[in-house]
């Protein structure tokens, strides 16, 4: 096997040196009635060959475009990601590393992070961002239990417009505290209802996501102004970080913790993961964070330098007194996540940004005209909640036949929402495709 | 041993990110729009990010550099204990960029994404073997993560019998992430001391295992490489008293093939796909930690779960006493199809060597550094050994300053001080990967540093001299801490 560089003689020279005769022998430790005696019951070896070919025919059956396209956001998103990002991503110095702890010798990844975490903070409007956390939905749970502990107190409101598998992966992280989970539900505009903020006393965080699941771009000086005057914190999330480019800051509009999804920075959708959970707060909270976070410091001879540093927060040394169980992250997507934002640029996320909410604009406009109700009347950015006439799954099987994945069906989230459908658009969604799409619907 | 030394060679400079570039750059190629524009509200809208403008060559120019300064698998030998840092198969890389994967939605309706199911239906198949037990989650994104997962079961377990025990069983060799996830549902960790030979007694467990204790966690092999041998009786008398066993799987490189932790009484048990399957660690992750029931527990794993109906595979939430679901999706999705490529590009014989050459190569490195390094213990190890600083206390030569040595000799070092109850610990992983040849200059190196303590301590009190920088200041960086640019 070629992953095993052993020769017959090398294993005898070195069973010779340990004192044994077989290699079982080095098993001896292993009492008789813990060994497995049999065979495994796994297909055999594969020539890298056969490997591809059957690799390629399970890749083969999945939709994808240009064969599809797929109108489908909700959480995921379909961004272009430059070549540079997947080819510089690539090398193996920055892949077959691990977590930084010999700093001198992984300097690279330690300064890709801290360049990661400054411009994360300064997308999200914060002051300090973590080095990353699994995705979107436990960067949301985690930022909640942070919020307790800085608190103290051991309720948290989340609006239902929260994504709703973010909120389920909270319910999960929640079930065994004790603490209290409260919703808030959403008007008719698609923005949480904040007034139900004042009717509830001992909050430690309220919840919101902005843009929310239905695309609607929430108040977010109004939800700090609530959540403040209780001795909240407001947590602010988001799964569309691309929206940052355009709209205004979660951090400038009074949100204390940031928490959300990165994948659309240049990291591909790959069936829900990895992608890249983002987290950020106030300076003053830095202590409280949970997860590894990367520091400036000086060499002995006083050059820059980069360093995992406050790891006193952490599992390694505090154990059960840590402020997470987080050990490995994801790390390379976060660094994947720092070249989109260096290749982009900020006069260039600012034109990208326009361009989504142009096309989403267009496809919303094109929908309303031909007759499809869009369901919330507030400002949206990049997805949307529409009603097909005569159903929404009966257009969606309709468009299935014709390779178009017109979306999510909201009626098993949302049972109000029956017949609704989330679409989404990106600057990858070409005119005639969503030309194509409307035509379709009104067939 | 001196033309093993690294040489500086050629280290370029880079400045950070925003020191950089010119107002007006991109290295993006921006399509052009085919829409009318139609502006949001100006009150919602601000200013955009305050990041640099670069071109794509300064971009690929910055990177490039950062890269150099890294050291990787690909670049030498990564000793670190507990860490399994394996060779990373280069077609798992190319595989996980086939578009049918990397452009695939998590929500796709499940006729369009058979593929994908069935890849996840498989892996959960081949997990189960391996392991001994009869369901796997691959959901849980890292080892830590499982962890949480397997303690919500337990959680769930004890909650669904009527009544929630208080405490856990935890070995005082465990990592520390597993204290931690148990605190997380709540459960106050007692620590578990191992018995003289370094392993757990069971005469030690029965006097701990009451009525408020929900289980215990323990890692086998343990982080002292050492097999725990008495894991049946423990399971037998955690499981009398009501408890359940939780296996930490990140040693697993030791046991493929040899020992089915299900069979042995473990009832739970997560793995590290970036340790024993071969995924890189990318600098810190993504890894991704599934983790394996017994038939009994099945009903707690989380949601959504691919089953099979008429050889087609759907996603189902039909699991009402699931723990819930613990991430947005179906986990790291990237990751579990390079695991899956590597066990079928292994196969069952292929995987039982590697834990036999794992095993062979970690005692061989203990056989050649035993008369200058101080092993924790007196007797043959599994996958990885242990030694204490006590050789080297009348040097005062600290592990940490071998350590920093072995980085001019050009090999990362092993883990050091962890596990917490060997002094000075140097935990040392080869792994099967690595060649006799590549294993013996790595001994060579480890004994002429220990040289160096006893005859040149200055020479290790400099190291390392030969990377991008000398030792950073980890102490100021903690004092006055400096997270953003």
């Amino acid at each position: 096997m070629r992953y095993l560089p052993h020769t017959d003689g090398d294993i005898a020279a070195m069973l010779g040196t340990v004192g044994l005769k077989e290699l079982d022998d080095l098993f001896a430790a292993v009492p008789g009635d813990c060994r497995f005696k049999g065979a495994l019951q796994l297909p055999e070896a594969m020539s890298e060959w056969a490997l591809e070919e059957l690799v390629g025919r399970l890749a083969g059956r999945m939709a994808v475009s240009p064969e599809y396209s797929v109108f489908l956001g909700a959480g995921s998103y379909d961004h272009y990601i430059p070549a540079t990002v997947s080819s510089l991503l690539g090398r193996s110095e920055f892949v077959t590393s691990y977590t930084p702890y010999q700093p001198e010798m992984l300097q690279g990844t330690l300064q890709g992070i801290y360049e990661y975490q400054t411009l994360a903070a300064r997308l999200m409007g914060m002051e300090v961002a973590t080095a990353s956390h699994y995705d979107g939905a436990t960067a949301l749970a985690e930022a909640l239990l942070m919020a307790v502990r800085i608190t103290g107190r051991k309720k948290v409101a989340l609006s239902r417009a929260i994504h709703p598998h973010y909120r389920q992966v909270v319910r999960t992280y929640f079930a065994p505290t004790g603490y209290e989970l409260l919703e808030l539900p959403y008007l008719e505009t698609g923005l949480t209802d904040l007034d139900r903020i004042r009717e509830i006393q001992d909050l430690a965080a309220v919840a919101v996501q902005s843009p929310n699941f239905f695309g609607c771009i929430e108040n977010l000086p109004a939800a700090a102004q609530r959540a403040h005057s209780g001795g909240a914190l407001l947590v602010s999330g988001f799964t569309e970080a691309l929206a940052f480019g355009l709209l205004k800051s979660p951090g400038s509009q009074g949100a204390d913790i940031v928490a959300g999804e990165g994948q659309s920075l240049g990291i591909p959708r790959s069936f829900g993961g990895p992608a890249l959970g983002m987290l950020a707060s106030r300076k003053r909270h830095m202590r409280s964070l949970p997860g590894r976070l990367v520091g400036k410091t000086k060499d002995r001879d006083g050059k820059r330098g980069f360093v995992l540093t406050l790891a006193t927060r952490e599992q390694h040394i505090r154990r059960e007194k840590a402020t997470s169980n987080i050990c490995s992250n994801n790390s390379l997507c976060a660094l994947a996540a720092a070249m989109y934002m260096a290749s982009i640029g900020g006069t260039g996320i600012r034109e990208l940004a326009s361009l989504n909410h142009d096309k989403a604009e267009y496809l919303k406009n094109a929908l309303r005209d031909a007759g499809c109700p869009i369901r919330f009347s507030g400002p949206t950015f990049n997805e949307f909640v529409v009603r097909f006439p005569g159903g929404f799954d009966a257009a969606y099987r309709h468009l299935l036949e014709k390779r178009i994945v017109a979306g999510l069906s909201l009626g098993g989230y949302y049972p109000e929402l029956a017949d609704h459908g989330l679409l989404c658009v990106t600057e990858t969604c070409s005119r005639e495709a969503m030309d194509r799409l409307v035509e379709e619907v009104t067939a | 041993m001196s033309e093993s030394l690294g040489t500086t060679g050629l280290v370029l400079n880079e400045p950070l990110l925003w020191e950089r570039g010119k107002k007006g750059r991109c290295g993006f190629s921006m399509p052009a729009g085919d829409v009318p524009s139609s502006p949001l509200p100006a009150e919602l809208t601000g200013d955009g990010p305050d990041f640099p403008d670069l071109s794509e060559i300064e971009v690929v120019r910055h990177y490039t550099r950062l890269s150099t300064w890294n050291f990787g698998v690909d670049t030498g030998l990564y000793p670190l204990g507990s860490c399994t840092m394996k060779y990373n198969p280069k077609i798992n890389e190319k595989l996980a960029g086939l578009r049918g994967f990397a452009a695939a939605h998590p929500l796709l309706p499940s006729v369009l994404s058979q593929g994908a199911l069935q890849l996840v239906f498989d892996l959960e198949r081949f997990l189960a073997e391996i392991t001994g037990l009869d369901a796997v989650t691959l959901q849980p994104a890292a080892g830590a993560q499982g962890e949480l997962t397997g303690m919500l079961i337990i959680h769930a377990y004890h909650r669904l019998r009527g009544k929630q025990r208080t405490k856990i069983l935890i070995p005082d060799t465990a990592h520390g992430t597993n204290p931690a996830s148990a605190a997380l549902c709540g459960y106050l960790p007692v620590p578990v001391p191992s018995g003289p030979d370094g392993i757990l007694l069971p005469e030690t467990v029965v006097g701990l295992m009451d009525s408020e204790t929900a289980g215990i966690m323990i890692t086998n092999p343990n982080t002292l490489g050492l097999f725990e041998a008495n894991i049946r009786e423990i399971a037998r008398i955690v499981h009398d008293r009501g408890g359940l066993v939780y296996g930490d799987g990140a040693n697993m490189n030791a046991v493929l093939g040899v020992v089915k932790p299900g069979a042995v009484g473990v009832d739970i048990l997560h793995l590290n796909l970036h340790k024993t399957f071969s995924t890189p660690h990318g600098g810190g992750g993504p890894g991704a930690g599934p983790v394996a029931v017994r038939k009994d527990l099945v009903r707690f794993l989380p949601v959504p779960r691919v089953v099979e109906r008429n050889g087609a595979y759907e996603l189902s939430e039909g699991f009402p006493e699931s723990v819930g679901r613990v991430m947005a999706f179906h986990g790291h999705f990237g990751v579990l199809l390079r695991a899956h490529a590597y066990i079928l590009s292994m196969g069952p014989d292929g995987l039982k060597q590697v834990s036999r050459l794992a095993v062979l190569n970690a005692n061989y490195i203990r056989e050649k550094l035993k008369d200058v390094l101080h092993p924790a213990f007196d007797r043959p190890c599994m996958h990885e050994c242990v030694f204490s600083d006590q050789n080297q206390q009348e040097t005062g030569i600290t592990t940490l300053e071998m350590a920093k040595r072995l980085i001019d000799y050009g090999y990362h070092p092993p883990t050091i001080y962890f596990p917490l109850v060997v002094h000075g610990a140097i935990m040392i992983e080869p792994t099967e990967t690595e060649t006799k040849e590549d294993l013996d200059g790595f001994i060579e190196a480890f004994r002429s540093v220990v040289r160096e303590a006893g005859e040149n301590p200055g020479v290790i009190r400099e190291a390392p001299v030969r990377c991008k920088l000398r030792r950073v200041d980890e102490t100021a960086a903690a004092r006055n801490p400096c997270l953003t640019g």
